[in-house]
């Protein structure tokens, strides 16, 4: 097994606000290795983007406070790095897609301009044509259609799926080793979400990165990722690749997620939803947090008491759970199989 | 000023206009609007305000008059003619605007005043935004500790009050050279510009974008300038153009106290002061000059106005 291009270990994650400490993320970790496409779920507020973002250095400070945990990437913890240094990663080796084309383009600027200057923030050397070139290159790599027209147009002047488009230019202009797609194609037409798909995919064969997407749609997952990480209150709940993961979930959060999905191959009248709401982050449930919802806990003490621990659920199986009962699961058959087509 | 839209102004256009033709030429192949940039709506819609485009020749014309004051003035500004002084307007030897006490040729000393006071304004505008822009940039874009430092302070300045330290600053420094008075005004013009790009700093702070060219790797300097700033640019100009008009009306006041620019330069208001003294006789010691002031205030005033108006792409309102 290669050795992860990042680790994030114990991250957690607390924000000040008026009502008291939300705890964003809670002890999060998990592996990123070269090259593969690791999809984070959860729903909203599940501290999926938060954790990201502070391996970044982009949570908003002062609310936001990094509590613990590192992050390490090429030998070097991120948490603990200079202010300047960190700047040098950001769009260097690790870039960052973002949810909204519509509103993270800045509307008075080019296109162009803010692709080539993505190029020269981090090799200020570059001379203005070869900026320009190479932004061609890259639209054109992306699939923009006419680049050289394009490059000198505003983003108003383009629709949603070339501005996404404009922004993955963006994130792979310098090479990164990991790539971070925060919610992709949430703010897509779903005809468009298909054609971002490829565009990843492309972005992916070309820098040859390892991407970290995160989203709240398994049929993303299912199509891209390689492993998934399913967060839950701030917390990794279950972690796996994708095939155990879709096929014999081990945590009932998972479980839900998955009968809780909209498909086409079966012949259900109602989905069925998860029942009760998530959690507050302030005063989170004692012990496990999905207790309050579980189907599989059956108010068992322990799931009250203990906060369960993310654990190996077979020796050589790369498929960690973090359910007291997680055996449980693997003999009832959950119905979710094949959702992976 | 994100999305530009063309069909909500089209609606508004006067059927007759020669604009609406000139829209409908933009439909390429009857699907697609001609993508434009954004200046070039602006520009359509300053067009539209007419009070404003007139407003703009007028004073590009004054403009051109105080920057070739020396070629079109027909007399020195200084040039005394002891036998011909006080002399109502008249066509004989071209004193269209009469002669003074000194009997100096009062056109020739309207024209250099124009000069002067429109050199002062330009000055004034250019100094206070620059200093207000960064000011308010660097208080909206750090906020917490520094925001209230420099904001305390602009309130500060903003409670002083002008005419008072304008007099006591003039009186004191006073040589009357116009780059000074045009530094002490600008030391208490910038505020009201600085609040604005503050206020404008700290709701571009947190969008998308900002955020987005922070992950790029941008530092502060290179978001403030080259990210927020320019999404500014619309109300710094319009402010500008503003404070060009009310450093004109100032610098004016100031000199008609007498603690302006000095003899013998001519500046609008020292003029409308010299001639003041004379009573109604002499009527157009003051009327030309003030007739001039109010002139360019007024036409910078609905520049501004036009300015806005055209920037902002929220309002629909169609001027006549």
């Amino acid at each position: 097994m290669p050795e992860p291009i990042l680790k994030l270990r114990g991250l957690t994650v607390e924000f000040a606000t008026e009502d008291g400490v939300v705890h964003a993320v809670t002890d999060v970790s998990y592996d990123l290795r070269p090259g593969e496409i690791l999809g984070v779920v959860g729903e909203s507020g599940s501290g999926k983007s938060v954790s990201m973002l502070s391996v970044l250095g982009l949570i908003p400070v002062p609310s936001g406070r990094i509590v613990g945990g590192e992050a390490i990437f090429e030998g070097e913890d991120l948490l603990k790095l200079p202010d300047d240094r960190l700047r040098e990663i950001r769009g260097g080796q690790i870039a960052m897609i973002f949810q909204d084309p519509m509103t993270s383009l800045n509307p008075v600027l080019t296109i162009g301009d803010q692709i080539s200057e993505a190029v020269r923030v981090h090799n200020p050397q570059t001379s203005g044509d070869t900026a320009r070139t190479r932004t061609i290159q890259l639209l054109e790599l992306v699939g923009v259609p006419s680049a050289e027209l394009r490059v000198n147009q505003f983003p108003h002047e383009l629709s949603g799926g070339m501005r996404q488009r404009a922004m993955i230019a963006m994130a792979i202009a310098n090479d990164p080793s990991v790539l971070v797609a925060d919610e992709p194609t949430t703010a897509l037409d779903v005809t468009i979400q298909a054609q971002i798909v490829e565009v990843l995919k492309t972005a992916q064969r070309e820098t040859q990165a390892a991407i970290v997407l995160i989203t709240h749609d398994l049929g993303l997952i299912a199509e891209l990722a390689d492993r998934v990480v399913v967060m839950y209150a701030g917390r990794v709940v279950e972690l796996g690749d994708v095939f155990s993961i879709f096929d014999s979930p081990r945590h009932p959060y998972t479980v839900g997620l998955l009968s809780s999905l909209a498909r086409l191959d079966t012949d259900k009248e109602w989905l069925e939803p998860i029942p009760g709401q998530p959690p507050s982050l302030i005063t989170p449930p004692p012990g496990c947090a999905f207790h309050p919802r579980c189907t599989q806990s059956q108010g068992r003490a322990i799931c009250r008491t203990d906060v369960p621990e993310l654990r190996l659920l077979r020796e050589g199986v790369d498929h960690r759970s973090a359910c007291h009962f997680a055996d449980e699961l693997a003999s009832a058959g959950t119905g979710a199989a094949g959702a992976r087509s | 000023m994100t999305d530009v839209r063309p069909p909500a102004d089209v609606s508004h256009e006067e059927p007759s206009s020669t604009e609406s033709h000139d829209l409908s030429l933009s439909y390429e192949s009857g699907v697609e609007v001609k993508a434009r940039s954004q200046w070039a709506y602006v520009r359509m819609r300053f067009l539209r305000h007419r009070l404003a485009v007139v407003s703009l020749v007028a004073l590009i014309l004054i403009a051109l008059v105080g920057v070739f004051a020396p070629q079109l003035a027909p007399y020195g500004f200084d040039e005394v003619n002891f036998d011909n002084t006080t002399r109502s307007p008249t066509f004989e030897g071209w004193h269209l605007f009469g002669t003074d006490q000194l009997g100096r040729d009062y056109l020739s000393r309207v024209i250099y005043g124009i000069r002067t006071s429109l050199w002062v304004a330009v000055f004034v505008a250019l100094l206070s935004t620059a200093l207000g822009t960064a000011v308010g940039a660097l208080a909206g874009f750090y906020s917490g500790r520094v925001d209230n430092l420099l904001m305390r302070f602009t309130d500060l300045v903003l409670t002083l009050p002008g005419l008072a330290v304008l007099l006591t600053a003039a009186a004191f420094f006073g040589s009357g050279d116009p780059l000074e008075i045009g530094l002490i005004l600008a030391l208490l013009f910038w505020t009201s510009i600085a609040r604005i790009v503050r206020g404008l700093f700290l709701s571009l702070r947190e969008k998308e974008f900002v955020e987005a060219a922070r992950a790029a790797g941008a530092g502060d300097l290179r978001i403030i300038v080259r990210h927020m700033l320019p999404n500014c640019v619309g109300p710094i100009i319009v402010n500008t153009t503003l404070v060009v008009a009310a450093a004109i009306l100032v610098e004016a006041a100031l000199s008609f106290l007498g603690f302006g620019i000095q003899p013998p330069n001519a500046a609008l208001g020292k003029l409308i002061s010299d001639g003041q003294g004379e009573g109604f006789e002499v009527w157009w010691l003051v009327t030309f000059p003030g007739l001039v002031i109010v002139t360019i205030a007024l036409c910078i005033n609905f520049v501004g106005d036009g300015l806005r108006d055209a920037l902002d792409p929220t309002q629909r309102r169609v001027r006549a």
